[in-house]
């Protein structure tokens, strides 16, 4: 076997395992939510088959063996699919190292490889989370993009290794490209918190906080791990824009062209900038700004899918 | 003006806890609506000013933000006229009712559009009226002294006490220096220490702004007294950069003609090659031309090679290779049997495969003119679908061409397509059988035309090249303008500012420590930490002063940070810094 079939396999067996962990992480959620109910209804029962004891309802003193049975259930679904995720990173990782070595560049040169590799980031920014801060509520949507996202990339995307066309021989295209990986890995992980947000935000406001919506962190907590993430993808953001503006002046003689790449990036470095601003602006912050980062991420992902695929441009090579 | 007197801080501060430059919006204050309304109209002056609050208040800001991202996108789903002229005149012909409603409003050159441009230049002046009064507002905190220390350290988003032994000078001054070392600015007042620190954070927030701006002139700059031209050479001639001499030139209204650089360069080989490997077969994979430059009349000529991301840069001006194409090579001798065109005939590339349209035109020809108008196929095959290229190098090449004929015409002087044959007062040449007479030439082959009208010879192929000759004046300026955004946009979200005080009394025969401490930003991390060990450096901790360290011990699990100080700005903010 070549390189190039080990990163195939790989990449596919990745995809798969990441499916495994995102089962997993649903069930983690969904375990958390029929505990939820079961106490509620459990608790006058015990009270009712119970030794008798005039036990609260609503705060039992003593742990219900069966909630601390459910919570362990969700406890071990969690990490699962942790040591899952754990597994598919590591696939993951080989893939992408292989298909650099069967194309002897870095593999950032299609939509595949971009794909592949930023969703390498994606989640290495979970796992960091998990391992150094125990926080593993990312786990279900991470795990989940990088399903569909891996998914697309070796039925929609794939195109078998090959060399570069020579308009990518620059060294401002390593820049620009790994830029762009790791900051719409950045964006991806500020938008699947910024949709943990919202939902989180909306249980708070109604005073309804239940299942594993418990166990997030706070929304004010998840609001800033969003924007965080944001704030670290915005300068590499303008850096991506700036290193391919630079590129373009050396392949093409102009740095800015209009073409609908840069014009995509662009309005998406507009988007993410009123979301740096909304978050700052009374009336805008919280909700409005999330669902503002969310519609940043939709421009990064037509920019980076419909751009490629629907509309010609300068950025149309390689195949796909 | 208003804004002098409320710097932005404080507005921001009554409608929310939180800072207000977590980005730094660069707006002016929202306070309350300015606009005196109801009973009688506004004087001229007054009505201007409540034109420029509002332009430059931050929700106007945000809006005319948003209006730009969507403005944008027509121009990346569209065709756009200045790079792609035939696409939206295909697209006008597909959907005319919509394209010539989207033709009228500027759908199609969307980034020259008078309501584009209204768009962002209403943004700029929504920024610069934001910059100025704020690099005020900063140029001001920058000479004050750091803000008085509360009167109640305890209800500061952390806090922690000790006990020292040392009189209260002594640990004051301790804790000026160790706050020194932490690169606090540090302000000793009677009996307390008030320290703050991260004022780059604004200073790049006010950098970034005024980058844009200026990025915004060197684009201006670029495009008034720029130019970008294209010119065909093929392979083995020369070209010298005069106005004429250029296939089409876009220059802006402050370019000068007279002020190319008089530099002449020639092709002496252009090498192509392409992937002939299953995979991506015919992606191209090496593009080199190699010149010889000289770089004004009676300097000495050098080579260069010139490739994709490799442009030629001489006199302030920049050569680039941005395409290539066939150029048959072709003799025409007319009905009287001269020689009557004799040369290379560049093609323009039609598809990926180089599938090349083009024209001959042989107007010398006597006693009638010829012409002819085809196809060159660099790897030629004739199918179901007819002649067409199958790889871009040539490996098969081939000219397919009609013929056309006519009564010699006076030289109008009209320009006309190189590239296409105007057919008009042209008949074209049929064969016996009433069919347009089809030339199919090999390299050496001849044809010859019926009825004694002539013969045409494919004497071989030539590759050409498109140089684009291009000047771009503010460059430098363009470029250190984003490095200066880019630069200014990290120290913006980055820097954290940070304020602690120190306060210290005596009690009970001791001396009584307090450290208060407060982030002036959202997103960091370590006030706890580094108030705690500021107060374990200055004296003893007590146990007592335990709220951060009850926090400190959820904080742990919890992401360490926003909650618990979220909540503390409410009752912790009220320092009197930002008001003078």
């Amino acid at each position: 076997m070549d390189f190039a079939e080990v990163s195939n396999t790989a990449m596919v067996m990745a995809a798969v395992v990441y499916l495994f962990a995102a089962i997993a992480h649903a069930g983690e959620w969904s375990a958390a939510r029929g505990l939820d109910q079961r106490e509620r209804r459990t608790s006058p029962a015990q009270e009712l088959v119970g030794a008798g004891g005039p036990g609260t309802v609503e705060q039992p003193e003593a742990p219900d063996p069966r909630v601390e049975r459910a919570w362990l259930r969700v406890e071990k679904l969690g990490r699962s699919g942790v040591a899952l995720t754990v597994v598919a990173f590591a696939v993951h990782a080989l893939a992408v190292v292989t298909r650099g070595l069967a194309a002897d560049r870095f593999p950032w040169g299609n939509m595949y490889e971009f794909v592949s590799t930023s969703l390498l980031f994606v989640v290495a920014v979970h796992l960091v989370l998990v391992l150094r801060a125990g926080q593993r509520w990312l786990g279900l949507l991470a795990t989940m993009l990088a399903t569909v996202g891996l998914g697309l990339a070796v039925t929609v995307f794939y195109v078998d290794v090959a060399p570069l066309v020579p308009s990518l021989h620059s060294t401002w295209f390593l820049f620009h490209i790994v830029a762009a990986a790791i900051s719409g890995a950045a964006f991806n992980v500020g938008a699947l918190a910024s949709v943990l947000y919202l939902v989180k935000a909306r249980a708070e406001r109604r005073g309804d906080v239940r299942g594993y919506l418990a166990r997030l962190p706070s929304a004010k907590a998840i609001d800033l791990l969003a924007y965080r993430a944001h704030a670290f993808a915005f300068p590499l953001w303008t850096f991506t824009i700036a290193a391919g503006a630079i590129w373009a002046q050396f392949a093409w003689g102009r740095f800015w062209g209009w073409d609908p790449k840069e014009t995509m990036s662009l309005v998406t470095w507009v988007l993410y900038a009123v979301y740096l601003h909304a978050r700052a602006t009374a009336g805008w912050r919280g909700t409005g700004a999330a669902v503002i980062a969310l519609v940043g991420v939709a421009a990064y992902w037509f920019n980076f899918i419909g751009i490629n695929l629907l509309v010609s441009g300068l950025h149309s090579y390689a195949g796909i | 003006m208003s804004r002098d007197t409320a710097a932005p801080v404080d507005s921001t501060d009554t409608t929310d806890a939180v800072e207000p430059d977590v980005v730094g919006g660069v707006s002016a204050p929202q306070q309350g609506d300015p606009a005196p309304t109801g009973a009688r109209a506004l004087r001229p002056l007054e009505w201007l000013r409540w034109l420029w609050t509002n332009l430059t208040s931050m929700r106007t800001a945000l809006a005319l933000l948003l209006l730009l991202a969507i403005a944008a996108v027509p121009g990346a789903l569209l065709p756009q006229r200045p790079t792609q002229p035939f696409e939206v005149s295909s697209w006008i012909e597909q959907n005319p009712t919509l394209g010539r409603f989207y033709d009228s409003i500027g759908f199609f050159d969307v980034y020259s559009a008078p309501w584009f441009a209204a768009i962002y230049l209403l943004l700029f002046l929504s920024l610069i009226g934001c910059i100025v009064p704020r690099t005020r507002v900063y140029l001001r905190a920058l000479r004050a002294r750091p803000p008085r220390t509360p009167r109640n350290l305890g209800r500061l988003p952390a806090s922690a006490t000790a006990t020292a032994d040392e009189a209260v000078a002594d640990v004051l001054e301790r804790a000026r220096v160790e706050l020194r070392r932490q690169r606090f600015r540090v302000d000793v007042r009677d009996d307390s220490v008030a320290a703050e620190r991260g004022y780059l954070r604004e200073a790049g927030n006010l950098v970034f702004h005024l980058s844009l701006v200026v990025l915004l002139v060197g684009l201006a700059w670029g495009a008034l007294a720029g130019y970008r031209a294209n010119v065909v050479v093929p392979v083995g001639q020369g070209f010298a950069n005069t106005i004429t001499s250029y296939d089409d030139i876009t220059s802006g209204g402050r370019f000068d003609p007279e002020s190319l650089a008089p530099f002449a360069l020639t092709v002496d080989r252009f090498t192509a090659e392409f992937e002939t490997g299953p995979v991506q077969q015919g992606a191209a994979r090496v593009f080199e031309a190699d010149l010889t430059v000289t770089e004004e009349p009676g300097a000495a000529p050098y080579p260069y090679r010139l490739e994709v991301n490799k442009p030629l840069a001489v006199g302030g001006t920049d050569v680039h290779l941005i395409q290539h194409g066939y150029a048959p090579r072709v003799t025409v001798t007319d009905g009287d049997g001269n020689v009557s065109f004799s040369g290379v005939v560049p093609f323009l590339p039609q598809d990926g495969n180089f599938t090349s349209a083009g024209a001959i035109k042989a107007w010398d020809s006597r006693p009638e003119q010829l012409a002819f108008q085809g196809f060159f196929l660099p790897t030629a095959v004739v199918d179901e679908l007819g002649p067409r290229s199958v790889f871009p190098d040539a490996f098969e090449p081939q000219l397919f061409l009609n013929a056309w004929y006519g009564p010699p015409r006076e030289e109008n002087g009209v320009p006309e397509n190189v590239y296409s044959l105007d057919v008009t007062g042209l008949t074209q040449i049929t064969s016996a059988d009433g069919d347009p007479f089809r030339i199919r030439l090999e390299p050496g082959q001849t044809v010859e035309l019926p009825d004694g009208r002539g013969s045409i010879t494919m004497d071989g192929w030539e590759r050409w090249v498109k140089l684009q000759i291009s000047r771009t004046p503010g460059l430098g300026l363009t470029l250190g303008a984003v490095v200066a955004a880019v630069t200014g946009l990290c120290l913006s979200l980055f820097v954290r500012p940070r304020r602690i005080w120190v306060r210290a009394r005596r009690e009970d025969g001791g001396t009584l420590v307090e450290v208060g401490g407060l982030d002036r930003a959202d997103a960091r991390t370590g006030l706890d930490e580094q108030v705690d060990e500021l107060a374990q450096t200055l004296g003893t901790r007590e146990d007592e002063a335990s709220a951060p360290a009850q926090d400190a011990g959820r904080g742990a699990n919890d992401d360490g940070s926003s909650p618990r100080r979220a909540e503390g700005h409410d009752g912790g903010r009220d320092d009197g810094g930002e008001r003078d």
